[in-house]
């Protein structure tokens, strides 16, 4: 109960958002916040509930974004730049998961990140379809339903709407079948076979899932920046995302989303007022990998007992003690 | 008809021939035990025929079906299933989560990814009866990491079971069990009803040898001596082989 109260808070607050923060700068942070939120979501299912890291994910976010910039800028609509560029992210994790998925562990960890750099490598020397360092631009962002999206505002509901979307569909995902299936593949894949499981099937779903919501926050992206260029698809695009989900906590829905606003506020914010925000970010991940290993939200929790035991605990132990 | 046929099977490991030309046919509803001293090749027969290990020649056959060229994760649909000798369970979950993911790799439902499967009724019920079988019912809900080496024994044995298999593989069931829990899990196999044939590896001679009505001993991944219980203990190859008497 207590749970769902909180859960109910924190939502109306997130949906009202632009009501009690005029300035747009912060809107514009919190949008941010939650395109990289679905990000980590999508690399969440499998660094947490596949338990294959990737290195390559920023290959598949900037694959949508490229798409939707490149169509959008040569005259496509906006709905059907929008829908190509989800094929494109889900039809590439496909190929990225084919060729990734001979191995788990190290070798898919390396297989993803050469995956992502031939990504990268492409829109860096293929001018003549990417625009080379230059990048594209998008133009406008699109107008669903006739409502502008130019606006902070506007576009932060937009990206609340999409945010919702994707932690509901993680949730229902986790709780499901398949994902218990994901789950027991990651724990102990021979017996999971033994037990009459396809794991690598049940793997190649768990891509193309999280390259579906890794592309939907690589479209949000293309709509935030309308531009883009070949950083987005960097490797240190891949490790960033990475950094989220490891540092939030692997495997739980809400790790991702407080790992990534950790780190857009560390370089938004934090680094209006300190020069050296990285060193400050790396200062913050020793802490976090030190005192909860865990990632924050699990770690936080546990810390919260810890302490709500021990503050119940000590006036009763000390009424023990009493002959 | 036999339950499990294996024919002139064979696996190398390089230079080292783990399983050599290996026959073994079990009769629908027999307990069978295998014998044989370490690194005789034992749990690789297990492999080969559950097709974790691709065997270099020879055929295994389930109820007359030939199923030495179908996928490992299909054996599991024909009615084929195993424990493992190491332990190999899902320690997170609960003791009903494990026998759930069991009953579930035989359903079509695991491809589901919309339903929540906590409220999967039909299944709960099936593995809280699996689990009753085993006499664990009463903890079905604790995590599987709090439980102790003798109960995950019979969570392994509950999984199998719940499978509904025809033949059942057990890798050393009473490995590392006290002698308390070692008359549970023997009472337990005595339990399960002759539809299912039971072939068993295991170290542990005293309770092996009563549950068992045929014996085979592997040796160097041979088939040295095969007979019935009596046959067996009384050859002077076991003696030689295997008693080191």
């Amino acid at each position: 109960m207590r749970a769902r109260t909180a859960a109910a808070i924190a939502l109306a607050a997130l949906v009202s958002l632009p009501l009690w923060v005029a300035n747009p700068y912060y809107v514009n942070i919190a949008s941010q916040v939650l395109i990289y939120a679905i990000f980590a979501l999508g690399l969440n299912v499998l660094v947490g509930y596949a338990g294959l890291v990737s290195l390559g994910h920023a290959g598949l976010f900037g694959l949508a974004t490229y798409t939707v910039a490149w169509l959008v800028a040569s005259g496509t609509g906006q709905l059907a730049a929008a829908v190509a560029a989800l094929a494109m992210a889900v039809a590439m994790s496909a190929v990225f998961a084919l060729l990734a998925l001979r191995a788990t562990g190290i070798g898919f960890l390396m297989i993803t990140l050469a995956l992502g750099q031939i990504v990268w490598g492409i829109a860096y020397r293929w001018i003549s379809l990417t625009n080379g360092d230059n990048g594209i631009n998008l133009g406008t962002r699109p107008m669903p339903f006739g409502i502008p999206l130019a606006s902070a505002s506007n576009f932060y509901v937009f990206t609340v709407i999409a945010f919702l979307l994707a932690l509901a569909a993680m949730a229902v995902f986790v709780r499901s079948p398949l994902g218990a299936s994901l789950r027991g593949a990651r724990d102990q894949p021979r017996r999971m076979t033994a037990l009459g499981y396809n794991v690598w099937l049940i793997r190649f779903l768990g891509f193309l899932f999280s390259g579906f919501w890794t592309g939907v926050a690589g479209l949000l992206f293309g709509y935030y920046h309308q531009f883009v260029s070949p950083q987005v698809l960097h490797l240190t695009a891949s490790a960033e995302v990475l950094l989220m989900v490891i540092s939030g906590g692997t495997g739980t829905l809400l790790g991702p989303i407080a790992g990534a606003a950790l780190v857009v506020a560390m370089k938004t914010v934090a680094s209006a007022y300190i020069e050296r925000w990285n060193l400050v970010l790396g200062a913050i991940f020793v802490a976090i990998i030190v005192l909860m290993p865990e990632g924050l939200v699990p770690g936080s929790v546990r810390l919260w007992r810890w302490a709500w035991r021990w503050l119940l605990a000590s006036p009763a132990s000390a009424a023990g003690q009493r002959p | 008809m036999t339950a499990l046929d294996v024919r002139e099977l064979a696996k190398s490991f390089g230079g080292l021939r783990v399983t050599a030309n290996v026959n073994l046919a079990v009769a629908p509803g027999e307990r069978r035990l295998i014998i044989g001293p370490n690194g005789a090749g034992k749990t690789t027969l297990f492999n080969l025929i559950t097709g974790e290990l691709t065997p270099d020649a020879g055929s295994v056959h389930l109820f007359g079906r030939d199923i030495t060229g179908i996928a490992s994760r299909r054996r599991p649909h024909l009615g084929l299933a195993r424990t493992y000798q190491i332990i190999t369970l899902f320690p997170r979950d609960t003791l009903l989560q494990n026998v759930v993911l069991a009953l579930l790799g035989l359903s079509r439902l695991r491809w589901n990814p919309l339903l929540p499967l906590g409220s999967q009724r039909h299944l709960r019920e099936l593995a809280r009866a699996a689990l009753a079988r085993v006499g664990l019912e009463a903890i079905a809900e604790r995590p599987l990491s709090e439980t102790s080496y003798g109960e995950r024994r019979r969570v392994e044995i509950a999984m199998a079971l719940a499978q509904n298999p025809r033949v059942l593989l057990l890798d050393e069931p009473f490995a590392g069990l006290s002698t308390d829990e070692r008359r549970d899990v023997q009472r337990l196999l005595a339990s399960i009803p002759r539809e299912v044939t039971i072939v068993m590896i295991e170290h542990d001679m005293d309770v092996a040898l009563e549950f068992a009505e045929r014996i085979t001993l592997l040796h160097f991944g041979e088939v040295i001596v095969e007979g019935t219980r009596a046959e067996v203990v009384k050859d002077p190859r076991t003696r030689e082989v295997y008693l080191g008497a």
